[in-house]
Parts: structure tokens; C-alpha cells; sequence
């Protein structure tokens, strides 16, 4: 294996941008599936190759890509960028997830027939962003690639969408240009006063309080931390800043809303986790409750809200929202449990939202609508699909054997090891969850079958066959977790380590 | 001057402005000697082969040992050469836009006015005397006067002249009061002599006669590069003025403004040591400066939002370009230089391909407002494609110069000591903030629909437009291109060297 392996990884998708511009109308969709594909081969073989993490170092690659000033100490180059990049078992999971939930999209975005030329390009361009995000090792980098994530969405969201959906493209930009700003600010004030943005270097100069061309006084590291936490929590997105995703997921074309809600969400997870908690492990200990309290808020606070929707895009905007509580009430708790659980419910809730918003997709090409007055006994008319929402709202809910089941157990384990009357307050999610869901859902698939879905038709082939793939992702994590577990768990500890060494 | 003076001197380290008087004095020559019914476009690319030999000129210089001529008053160092090396490509772009202008392109002064204004601008960046420096500045204002008032019969055009005018007379009479105060001081124009005298003790027992002059200098100043308070001419001079006049004068000219701040400032009020507190004039003014600099940010910025008119939103987005350059300004850091060199390199790129873009559009609509670049997306894709580019850029997304550029700013207010947080926060959340009035433009192309007319644009536009558009991709994706030609000099060493 030579070390341009994640480079051609990462570029993969650039296959796609090429063909679907040269490419005639027809054979425009083929070009995109094949190219996402290509990628989800790749990404699975990285993932099997790699569960022997010995052969990880390999892959990493380091290139000079730049440098401010021409300082340096000891031979070693101050103000260096370099173009590095690299991967753990965390990462690779999330990459798997990425390029699973591309093909998945690229399925979705079947029901498109205008403007196909630029909607692909612009998805391509996105994966690439999504791709190294989760292979960066270096600050800047990682800037560089969320930034190319945040470009293509804003048109993907503004031009293929519903009425609203240019309004909701920009508030997709203003919020997240403003929670980039704040990582920005954090990543640059490190980089001027450490001299390096490499994130490995990055920790152990900061635990080791070495000083290498600036102070960072204690203060200053708090107010790094808390600027992170919000970019972050504006991705993920945390209450108060969940305003603009719920808008997002309403007006945006399903393709899209699947990457959203899928991978882009994640970003924040990932980010916590590898910078919030690995560069600044102390400051983040103080942040225990607060975090947990944030997680339950956004847990209940998002559930009730979605158990009075009238219309299913809705019901899945603040079940998304509502989710990432969980994912923030593991990641409250600092322990093996609690991270473990983080992940493994970022994971699993970007499989279900694909998996719901797919039907979101079919239905809105086949109805024109998602509203649950409308939609009634949808069972009779085409039983698959309302087969496939059901459990897919069983998923979402908790269903043991299911991975949201193991996502949920896992961080309210961890939780109830660290803030046992929190965690006793979040559990009240959990019912909620599920009556939100089912409420939803049995409205859709039962009853007398109302007059928009008469003509209804079942699911085609290719619709079936991203359906199979997800139902099959969903009940493998859920039956055997370790497969993401044991991949994530040396990540995992070393995050625990620089927790517990306080 | 005896033969044997003249023939000891080094001309060649005034190579670049010798080419440019001379093209000067022939552009001049010719418009009498030829015939009346000739077209006048030869005399523009005459001019045009004189920036590009000046240009040529100056890059062989690079290896130049640093050398003053004329008892100090002319200086050839690291940062006279790579001030100019910006001043000339800016020049270069705008002349070949100039050249594309067909409203005005039989009008010899219009050729010749772009070379004096350039070299007034020159002048400044070698310039270590204030009576040079002050003379380089008159030269690139009254130039620009003029050039803005060329289409005396358009009523806007007139305008602007008159208002450019009347504000630069104030601006210019107010640095001049300021500069007197530091004269009087030290009994010298000389920079490198002011320098010695100030860093004697002599700024303690006159602290507050320097601050006034601190003060007065800088607002004078602040006009040439449009920020805060002397801002508000922009707008409308840029709307008012013909395009390539208005791109003259947010990149050449503003790159002279700062030229002209970096060696007045840095050379006298860095030196000016207050011996009871142990600052100097310059970190004791910091809060000042950067109290303007977040004002120009802010105003820029906000004001933009409301804009209908392309040009007029440039030109509040320059005032916030401003600002962030003097963010940079105000940190004295060992990133100064580096990162108001690069922003200002970029800088020009980016908004000569826009004005340009926004020039085109014009002349095919009628107006620069928002409303007709709606639908270009699909009328003129190659144009839209462009025109994304360089507003990427302008807003600071990566892969673009300007991430670059904004980065190296931060670098540079954070890397001190104290750090400059409050600034770089406001940098941040005000380009947030501009992201409304960019996107809005990228929201017209695309999203909007339009009338379907397409474009003709001139060869020589399309070859400014390209070339803009790689060079802003090309420093955002390999930034070391320019950083390793900034590299090679020691600007730092020399610029302080006496």
C-alpha cells in the first residue's frame, strides 16, 4: 500500500465530477452511481484492510504545502502548513458512512430531471469536502475541506428544493459561516501561538503546556474550548442553534437532506470529539454537566416539538435534532461508554435518516407531499414502502436489535455513570421518541386510504435496492455492534487517556 | 551635475519609473505629432508595452543589494521592489481593461494619466523623505482626479471628479498639518534621519505634539486607502467614475495608501520610545488604529448589505478589505508585512476580475445593479463561473486567495504577545456578515431568472479575466508561489536598516 492511497480516497469522487460533465443526459445518473460507487468500494475495502490498525500509519501522507514567515527552531519550520492526511478507526467509520450514504443519495436524486449536470458536480465537489474532512490531520486542512462542504450545500439547498428552500439555503450559510468563523478563530489563534496546525503536535504541546512561540494562558484555552463548542454545536446542531437544520431538512430535495442529515451532522460529532475533547481534554472535564444538560434539553425539547407536526419532513427535522441530544449526553459523560455511544449513534442515526428520508423522496415524487393529513393507508396501496417507513420508524425509535437501540443504550449507560439524575431525566426521551414516531407513522400507514395516494405505485428497483442496503446496514450494527466498536475503541481510549489524565 | 556624477549613478535602480517618464513624454509627443483622424488606440498600447517593460525592468532587480540615490530621497530595498511588483501587475490588469473601454479609448490623456498616477505611486513605495513621498502622492491623486472626471459630459462622472477632489484636498491638507508637527520635531524631512532623532529621547518630553501628529497623518492617510473616517468619497466615486478607473483605484491607488502608511508610520512612530511607560508613539496609538480598523470593518460590511448597485457594494466591501489590511497594520507583528503583501497581491486580483465582470454587465444592461446579473448563470455561464470565483474570494473561502490572505492576517494579530482577539473577531464576524451581500450576488446568477442576452466581452477583457481567475485559484491552492518570491527578500532587515 503506497502513502497517496488516501489521496486517491479522498479524490475519488473528482471520477464522478468528470464524467457527469462529459457525459450525454442519459447515461448523466449512471455516471454518478458508478462514481459513488467506485468510492463506496474503496471506503469498504479501506474499512476491512484497516481493522488491522498496524497498516493506518502507512497510509498517512504528509506533503509541505506552505509556510507564513520562514521562522524555525531547531531545524523544525515554525508556521508550517503542511497537506496532511491520515486515518484512525474513527475516521474510517465515518468514511464508510460518507460514502455509503452518497450512493444512497445519488439513488434518491433519481426523481430529479432538471438541472442534473450541476447538481451532481456540486454533490461530487461535496464529497470530496465530506471525504477530507474525516482524513485530515491538520487544522487547516480540515478548515479547508469543511469550508467545501459548506459551498456546494448552499446551492444544492437553494436551487433543488421546495418553495422556501432558497431562504433556507441561506440561513444553512449565515449559520454555519458563523460557526465557521468560530472555528477559524480557534484554529488560527493556535496555529500564530504554537507555530503548528498538525493535530497530533497540536496535543501534545498543549498537555505539556510546552510555550513554543506564544503563551496560551489557561483563560485563553477555556475561551478556545467554548468557541469550538459552539462551532460545533451550530453543525450538530445543540439548542439554541437548531433553526436553521429543521429548515433545511423541510425545504431541501431529499438527495440532499440524506447528506445532511446523514454525514454533515456528523462533522459535528467528529469535530468534537477529535479537537473539543482531544486538544483540550482539561477545560472540556469542567464542561461535563453542562454538556449533559444540553444533551437532555435537545433530547426532550426536540421530541416534543416533533410530536405535534402535521407534516412527516417535520416529524424527521426535530427527530434529528432531537437525536443529537443523545449524541451529546454520550459524549457529557467522559467515558468509554458514553463516546462509544456517541459515535455509534451518529453512525446509526445517519443510516436511519437516509433510510426515512428515502421514502420522504419517493413519496414526495409520487404525492407531492409529505403531510400526514393527507397521507393515510398507505399500507394497502404499497405495502413495501410502508413496510420500509415502519421499520425504519422502529429504528428510530430504539427497537433492540436495531442499531438506534445500541447507539441509545450505550450513551445513556455512559450518562448514567457520570450524572445519574440527569440521565434519569433524559430517559423520558425515549417515550416521547417513540410516540412522536408512531404517531407519525401509523397515521401514514394505516387508516382508510385517502384520495392523493390512490395511484400510488411501489417501490421500483433501484429505490428497493437503496432501500435493502440500508435496512441490511441498520440491522447488522444493530445485531452486531462490534463491527463499529471495535474499530473506533483505539480512538476512543485515546481520547479516555487524555480525559483521565487530569 | 558634472558627467562624472551622472555616469557614477546607478540608473538602473531606477530602471522601471525612468521607462515610465519616458513612455510618459512619448505618449504626450505623439498625440501632437499624429494625425488628427489616426486612432488613438496605438498610443494605448504603446503605453501598455512601457508597464510591461517596467515590469520586466523591475524583476531584474530582485537580487538588487539595497541602495539609496539622490541624499536618501530615492530607496531601492525589499520593500520598495515588492510593493511595486503589486503596483505594476495591478497596472498592468487595469490598463488592459482600460484598453478594452471603447467609450473612452480615443483619449490619449487617458492613457498617460494611468502612467503618471502609477508612478506617483511608485515614488511613494522608494521613496524615504517626506518631500518625495508627499510629491509621489500628489501625483497618483491629481492623476486620479482627473481620470475620474474623463467623461466630463456624464453628469455622474463629474460628480464624483468633484467630490474625489474636494475630499482629497481636505485629506491632503490634513496630512500635510500632521506632518509639519514631526518636522518641526526634528528639524529634518529625512525618514531614516527623523528615525535617529526620535529614538533619541526626544518623543517623552513631546508626547502629545506626536500624537496629534500620529492622528493627523493617519485620517489624511485614510482617504487614500478608504477607511474610516475618510471613506465615505468611495461609494460614490466608484460608481461615478468609469470602471477602469474605479479598479485603478481600489488596487493601485489603495495599495499606495498603504504603501505610504507602512513607511511613514513604521519609520518614525515605531521609533518615537516613550521612556516612562517604555512604548513607543506607535503600540501607545495601537488601540487608535485599531478602533478605525473595526470601524471600517463594520461599516463597510453592514453598509454593503443595502447596496442594489454592484459597484457601490464593492466599494463598501473595499472599505472592509481596508479594514482588515489594518488589522494587520496595527498588530507590528513579525507577520506584517507577509500578510498585507499577500491580502493586497490577492486583493487585486480578485476585484480587478470582478470590476471587469461588472463592467461587462453594465455596458450590456445598462446598469451595474444586482438585477441584471440575475440569471447569468444561464445566459453567460463562462462569465458566472468567474464571477463565483472572485467573489469566493472576496468573501475568503478556502481554495481562494483570499482564504489565504485572511488567514495570514490572523496569523498576525494573534502571533504577539497580547494578541489581538477583539480585532480578529470582528475580522471574522463581520465577513459572516458580508457573506449576506456576496451570496447575494452568487443568489442572482443562479438562482434568479433573467433576461437571456449574451455577453460580447473584448479580447483584452477575457484575458484579464482569466488571468485573474487563475491567479486567484492558483495562490489559494499553492500559496507558496508568491510566498517563496516574498520569501527571498529580507524586507524586515532592510526596511528598519538605517
Amino acid at each position: 500500500m503506497n502513502s497517496t492511497f488516501l489521496l486517491w480516497f479522498v479524490l475519488s469522487p473528482l471520477v464522478g465530477l468528470i464524467l457527469v460533465s462529459i457525459v450525454p443526459e442519459v447515461s448523466r445518473k449512471a455516471a454518478a452511481l458508478f462514481s459513488s460507487g467506485i468510492t463506496a468500494v474503496i471506503a469498504i475495502y479501506a474499512f476491512v484492510i484497516g481493522q488491522d490498525h498496524s497498516i493506518l500509519k502507512d497510509w498517512s501522507m504528509s506533503y509541505n504545502w506552505f509556510q507564513f514567515g520562514k521562522y524555525a527552531v531547531d531545524g523544525h519550520k515554525l508556521f508550517e502548513v503542511k497537506f496532511e492526511l491520515g486515518v484512525d478507526g474513527l475516521s474510517l467509520v465515518m468514511l464508510l458512512l460518507t460514502a455509503i450514504v452518497s450512493v444512497i443519495a445519488v439513488l434518491a436524486s433519481y426523481h430529479l430531471n432538471k438541472g442534473t449536470k450541476p447538481f451532481y458536480q456540486l454533490f461530487f465537489i461535496l464529497q470530496i469536502g465530506m471525504l477530507g474532512v474525516f482524513a485530515s490531520q491538520n487544522l487547516v486542512l480540515f478548515f479547508l475541506f469543511f469550508e467545501m462542504t459548506l459551498i456546494p450545500m448552499f446551492f444544492l439547498i437553494g436551487k433543488w428544493g421546495r418553495f422556501e428552500s432558497e431562504k433556507a439555503g441561506y440561513q444553512f450559510l449565515i449559520y454555519n459561516g458563523l460557526g465557521s468563523a468560530f472555528l477559524l478563530f480557534v484554529i488560527a489563534v493556535l496555529l500564530a501561538r504554537t507555530g503548528t496546525s498538525n493535530y497530533s503536535e497540536l496535543v501534545t504541546i498543549l498537555q505539556s503546556g510546552m510555550n513554543t512561540v506564544s503563551p496560551i494562558s489557561e483563560n485563553l484555552k477555556m475561551a478556545l474550548l467554548v468557541c469550538l463548542l459552539i462551532a460545533f454545536a451550530i453543525k450538530l446542531p445543540l439548542f439554541p442553534f437548531h433553526r436553521w437544520m429543521v429548515n433545511v431538512h423541510t425545504q431541501a430535495n431529499p438527495a440532499v437532506v440524506i447528506v445532511h442529515a446523514g454525514v454533515l451532522l456528523k462533522i459535528g460529532t467528529y469535530g468534537l470529539i477529535r479537537f473539543a475533547y482531544g486538544i483540550f481534554p482539561e477545560q472540556v472535564h469542567k464542561m461535563g454537566t453542562i454538556l449533559a444538560i444540553l444533551g437532555v434539553v435537545n433530547l426532550l425539547y426536540g421530541a416534543y416539538i416533533a410530536l405535534v407536526q402535521k407534516d412527516l419532513r417535520s416529524v424527521l427535522a426535530f427527530s434529528s435534532f432531537s437525536h443529537m441530544g443523545i449524541v451529546i449526553m454520550g459524549l457529557a459523560a467522559m467515558n468509554s461508554a458514553g463516546i462509544q455511544g456517541a459515535v455509534f449513534q451518529s453512525v446509526s442515526h445517519g443510516l436511519i435518516a437516509a433510510l426515512l428520508f428515502l421514502i420522504v423522496g419517493m413519496l414526495e415524487s409520487r404525492v407531492g407531499s409529505t403531510s400526514l393529513q393527507k397521507i393515510s393507508g398507505l399500507a394497502k396501496v404499497s405495502p413495501r414502502m410502508a413496510g420500509i417507513l415502519l421499520f425504519g420508524a422502529m429504528a428510530s425509535l430504539g427497537l433492540p436489535g436495531l442499531s438506534g437501540f445500541v447507539g441509545e443504550w450505550l450513551s445513556f449507560v455512559g450518562l448514567f455513570e457520570s450524572h445519574k439524575i440527569i440521565a434519569a431525566v433524559g430517559t423520558l426521551g425515549i417515550i416521547l421518541t417513540a410516540a412522536y414516531m408512531l404517531r407519525a407513522v401509523l397515521a401514514m400507514t394505516f387508516g382508510n386510504t385517502s384520495d392523493e395516494i390512490k395511484e400510488v405505485q411501489d417501490l421500483t428497483a433501484f429505490e428497493g435496492m437503496a432501500s435493502l442496503v440500508l435496512i441490511l446496514a441498520i440491522v447488522l450494527l444493530g445485531v452486531a455492534p462490534s463491527i463499529v466498536n471495535n474499530s473506533i475503541m483505539a480512538s476512543v481510549d485515546f481520547i479516555l487517556q487524555g480525559l483521565g489524565g487530569i | 551635475m558634472t558627467w562624472k556624477a551622472l555616469s557614477t549613478f546607478q540608473w538602473e535602480t531606477m530602471g522601471p519609473e525612468i521607462i515610465l517618464i519616458a513612455a510618459t513624454i512619448l505618449l504626450l509627443i505623439l498625440e501632437l505629432i499624429l494625425p488628427k483622424e489616426s486612432k488613438r488606440k496605438v498610443i494605448g498600447w504603446i503605453g501598455f508595452i512601457s508597464l510591461v517593460a517596467s515590469f520586466a525592468f523591475l524583476c531584474t532587480l530582485f537580487n538588487h543589494k539595497p541602495t539609496q540615490l539622490l541624499y536618501g530621497s530615492f530607496k531601492l530595498d525589499s520593500f520598495s521592489i515588492l510593493f511595486k511588483f503589486i503596483l505594476l501587475i495591478a497596472a498592468i490588469l487595469v490598463y488592459l481593461v482600460a484598453l478594452g473601454d471603447e467609450k473612452i479609448a480615443d483619449r490619449t490623456e487617458y492613457y498617460t494619466l494611468f502612467i503618471t498616477a502609477l508612478l506617483g505611486a511608485m515614488y511613494m513605495a522608494s521613496s524615504s523623505d517626506l518631500i518625495t513621498l508627499f510629491v509621489g502622492l500628489e501625483l497618483l491623486s491629481i492623476s486620479s482626479y482627473i481620470l475620474v472626471g474623463i467623461q466630463k459630459r456624464r453628469e455622474k462622472s463629474t460628480e464624483a471628479a468633484l467630490k474625489y477632489v474636494i475630499n482629497g484636498g481636505i485629506s491632503t491638507a490634513i496630512t500635510l498639518f500632521g506632518l509639519s508637527y514631526v518636522y518641526g520635531l526634528t528639524g529634518t524631512t529625512n525618514l531614516t534621519e527623523m528615525n535617529i532623532a526620535l529614538s533619541q529621547g526626544m518623543a517623552s518630553s513631546n508626547e502629545f505634539l506626536l500624537v496629534i501628529a500620529f492622528v493627523l497623518i493617519f485620517v489624511g492617510l485614510s482617504f487614500k486607502i478608504a477607511s474610516v473616517p475618510f471613506h465615505m468619497w468611495a461609494p460614490d466615486v466608484y460608481q461615478g467614475a468609469p470602471t477602469p478607473v474605479t479598479a485603478f483605484l481600489a488596487t493601485v491607488s489603495k495599495a499606495g495608501g498603504f504603501i505610504i502608511i507602512l513607511r511613514i508610520f513604521l519609520s518614525i512612530f515605531t521609533a518615537a520610545v516613550l521612556n516612562e511607560k517604555g512604548v513607543t508613539i506607535f503600540e501607545n496609538m495601537q488601540p487608535v488604529v485599531g478602533i478605525l480598523a473595526a470601524l471600517s470593518m463594520i461599516i463597510g460590511n453592514t453598509v454593503a448589505l443595502k447596496q442594489s448597485s454592484v459597484k457601490r457594494m464593492l466599494a463598501y466591501s473595499g472599505i472592509a478589505h481596508g479594514g482588515y489590511l489594518l488589522v494587520s497594520f496595527v498588530s507590528l507583528s513579525p507577520f506584517m508585512f507577509e500578510s498585507m503583501w499577500f491580502y493586497l497581491l490577492s486583493y487585486a486580483f480578485m476585484t480587478i476580475g470582478a470590476m471587469t465582470i461588472t463592467y461587462n454587465v453594465e455596458k450590456q444592461y445598462g446598469n451595474d445593479s444586482l438585477a441584471s446579473f440575475a440569471g447569468l448563470g444561464k445566459s453567460n455561464p463562462i462569465l458566472a463561473f468567474f464571477m463565483t470565483i472572485y467573489v469566493l474570494s472576496l468573501a475568503g473561502i478556502p481554495l481562494t486567495a483570499g482564504f489565504i490572505g485572511k488567514l495570514n492576517i490572523f496569523m498576525s494579530a494573534f502571533v504577539t504577545v497580547k494578541g489581538f482577539y477583539w480585532l480578529g473577531a470582528i475580522l471574522l464576524i463581520t465577513t459572516v456578515v458580508s457573506y449576506f451581500y456576496y451570496f447575494g450576488i452568487l443568489q442572482h446568477i443562479f438562482f434568479r431568472e433573467g433576461e437571456n442576452r449574451k455577453i460580447r466581452v473584448p479580447a483584452t477583457h477575457l484575458l484579464v479575466i482569466l488571468v485573474c481567475a487563475v491567479v486567484t485559484i492558483l495562490l489559494g491552492v499553492k500559496p507558496s508561489l508568491a510566498y517563496e518570491v516574498f520569501h527571498k527578500m529580507e524586507i524586515i532587515k532592510d526596511f528598519f536598516a538605517a
